[in-house]
């Protein structure tokens, strides 16, 4: 650089400045960028493509050897729904305990099935096993329902992931972006320095959450924009709504995470905690699986989760085009775990 | 206490826990002088610098700073102070010149950042990310970031140490020009070399107390004698010397123990050599090693406290 340039450079204020250390030090840091911004697009990708729309499976079952096995194997096999194979007995039921088969059809005759009730699996073999045994041996269907199949978008699996995607990523660079940096300033003596210089502290924090803001919107459009374009998720709500929510979310976990590094002086310490505070999340607020499969006694724990409220409200907005109101009790949640845990960090912040 | 000083503090106390840090420390700094404190690591320099800073708060004691006193959030009596810490990591990834903006951006008035990169000597690195700076090349820009607000008081804590020497020099350097320029300096040290080339007056500090102050040509001169000698013999012969012997040489003012050698303090070094070396070999003993050198304020901490400086 000449030394023209060197005496023109322009210093801007306090926060300007403060929020642009930060961005320039994300955008710096390559692993940074494929973290924020690629990881969740690979990862909606790859899960979209193992959980894509596909004719289900054809269960696999064993048809102990005997007399009547030949005869067993044509039926069976000639739906689409069954993958029949020929074992003898003490096979067959070696395979069963092992998930190879989900059913075995004795020798004997009538049949009996071993399976196991439990399995979903195992009972829908069940059914079709005896349905087709059933129907050649000469039972007549009572009546024909029709088939009304469902492949539509919004109701696919990778539907449901985008949004708790994008909610696990809001809270993940929340957290972590705000609070390793902190934790690396206050190791390194660089915050303490900072208020030494007569900086204002609330610049300092403002500055966090500016920085955060501004990469949400690379970081939440990039995986929306992946997701609506190339996996077809659909945006049902209103697109500001969409976009407040995800704001309102960001601002959460940044709150969370000033409150998870207002102490610690190590990343090994700062790890600790945001571990004990993002796994639960990531188990129990719905990004993989629906939150209703957890039983109606934790449902109050589960509900009060920050990240729970967030995936609720995205998926709201996104595939059911709910609108502003029947969102308020979710966005009470975010609002209130934000304010809490910020004013909590402005109270324990450590500077030195 | 005298119109113009810059800082002045009196019955400093500060403890942590058991351990008593600063211990009923007074200090007097005058505007316009670089004002050095001395002492081992854990003497508590830290602790009053600190506390003059603004950083901690201490027990006991009253802190005057440029006339002001630390209340509130302190904002308009930090933007006349420049302030480096003993060891600050500024961001990796962040150029030279930014961070320097960043501090700059924090004073209401200061130098221009190009002039700032000068001061230290750091034009060339202006584009350059702190993670490629040398050890010495973040110290200076640790030096900038605190000149950058163009301070009227000066701390530096320990700015050169873990340097190699020509980083140091260049350090050094830099703060003579400074004082040049009438800035007031305190800084705290524990190389004797460096208190001895930049300060106008040192306070020696042990276990949280002055124990000696004055110029370092007076602070030398109080050990009565200029020289020192220092020798060691065999570990056989150890015990055919000892104090009162060596006391009664020649123009000897002073003798002290230091490990295995023997550390005497002479007026004369002319005379107290053959002196020594005669009684020596009197006893059967041959010096395994024999050195002099000007007494230092190493010898003066010495004369004090029995100890090295490094030693802590």
């Amino acid at each position: 650089m000449t030394a023209e340039r060197v005496a023109d450079y322009r210093v801007r204020g306090p926060r300007t400045e403060l929020t642009l250390g930060r961005v320039r030090e994300l955008t710096r840091e390559p692993e940074a960028i494929f973290w924020v911004f690629v990881f969740p697009i690979l990862l909606a990708a790859i899960l979209g493509v193992a959980f894509r729309s596909r004719p289900p499976d054809a269960l696999p079952i064993a048809v102990v050897s005997g007399p009547q096995a030949a005869a067993r194997m044509t039926v069976l096999a000639a739906g689409s729904d069954l993958k029949p194979v020929v074992l003898p007995a003490a096979e067959a039921q070696a395979a069963l305990a092992r998930g190879r088969v989900v059913l075995v059809v004795s020798a004997s005759d009538p049949p009996s099935y071993t399976y196991d009730p439990t399995q979903p699996e195992s009972r829908a073999a069940r059914l079709a096993v005896d349905e087709a045994l059933q129907r050649s041996a000469g039972r007549a269907d009572a009546f024909t329902p029709k088939r009304a199949e469902v492949s539509e978008p919004g109701s696919r699996y990778v539907d449901f992931l985008v949004p708790g995607l994008l909610g696990m990523n809001l809270m993940g660079t929340g957290m972590w972006g705000i609070g390793f940096s902190l934790v690396v300033a206050r190791n390194g003596n660089l915050l303490k320095r900072i208020i030494a210089a007569p900086a204002r502290k609330s610049h300092v924090l403002a500055a966090q959450l500016t920085s955060r803001l501004i990469f949400l919107i690379p970081e939440a459009g990039a995986l929306l924009l992946f997701a609506y374009f190339v996996l077809g998720v659909p945006l049902r709500g209103s697109l500001l709504l969409l976009i407040a929510v995800s704001l309102l979310g960001a601002l959460a976990f940044s709150g969370l995470g000033l409150l998870t590094a207002a102490r610690p002086r190590t990343i090994e310490g700062v790890s600790g905690v945001m571990n004990l505070v993002m796994v639960p999340m990531w188990i129990f607020s719905g990004i993989f699986f629906s939150t209703e499969r957890f039983p109606d006694s934790m449902q109050p724990f589960v509900q009060a989760l920050p990240l729970t409220a967030l995936n609720d409200a995205l998926r709201g907005v996104m595939l059911e085009g709910t609108a502003l109101g029947p969102l308020l009790p979710e966005i009470a949640v975010l609002a209130a775990w934000g304010a809490i845990s910020f004013l909590l960090a402005l109270k324990w912040f450590r500077w030195q | 206490m005298s119109a113009n000083a810059a800082l002045r503090c009196s019955g400093l106390v500060k403890k942590y826990d058991d351990v008593v840090a600063v211990d009923g420390l007074d200090l007097e700094v005058q505007a316009g002088e670089c004002f050095g404190m001395l002492g081992p690591n854990g003497a508590g320099k830290t602790t009053t610098v600190e506390i003059f800073e603004g950083l901690r708060t201490p027990d006991a004691g009253d802190v005057e700073v440029l006339g002001d006193r630390w209340r509130g959030d302190g904002l308009a009596l930090r933007s006349r102070l420049g302030i480096q810490l003993q060891e600050t990591k500024f961001p990796e990834k962040l150029q030279v010149i930014e961070v320097l903006a960043l501090f700059r951006s924090f004073y209401p008035r200061g130098l221009e950042v190009g002039d700032a990169l000068a001061l230290v000597g750091l034009e060339e690195k202006a584009r350059a990310q702190v993670r490629t700076l040398s050890g010495g090349q973040k110290q200076r820009l640790s030096l900038g970031c605190a000149l950058v607000g163009e301070p009227e008081l000066l701390f530096l804590d320990e700015p050169t140490t873990g340097l190699d020497p020509q980083s140091r020099r260049q350090t050094w350097e830099i703060v003579e020009a400074l004082k040049a320029r009438g800035r007031t300096v305190l800084l705290t040290t524990h190389y004797m070399e460096e208190a001895a080339r930049l300060c106008d007056r040192v306070a020696v500090v042990d276990h949280g107390k002055v124990i000696a102050l004055g110029t370092p040509r007076e602070l030398i001169a109080s050990l009565g004698a200029e020289h020192v000698i220092q020798f060691a013999v065999a570990e056989e012969h150890a015990a055919a010397i000892d104090a009162d012997v060596l006391k009664g040489l020649p123009s000897v003012e002073d003798v002290a123990r230091d490990g295995g050698s023997w550390r005497l303090t002479v007026r004369e070094v002319h005379r107290a050599v053959p002196a020594l070396l005669t009684a020596l070999s009197e006893r059967g003993a041959q010096p395994t090693e024999l050195a002099t050198h000007h007494a230092t304020l190493e010898d003066v901490f010495m004369a004090l406290t029995g100890r090295r400086l490094r030693d802590g």
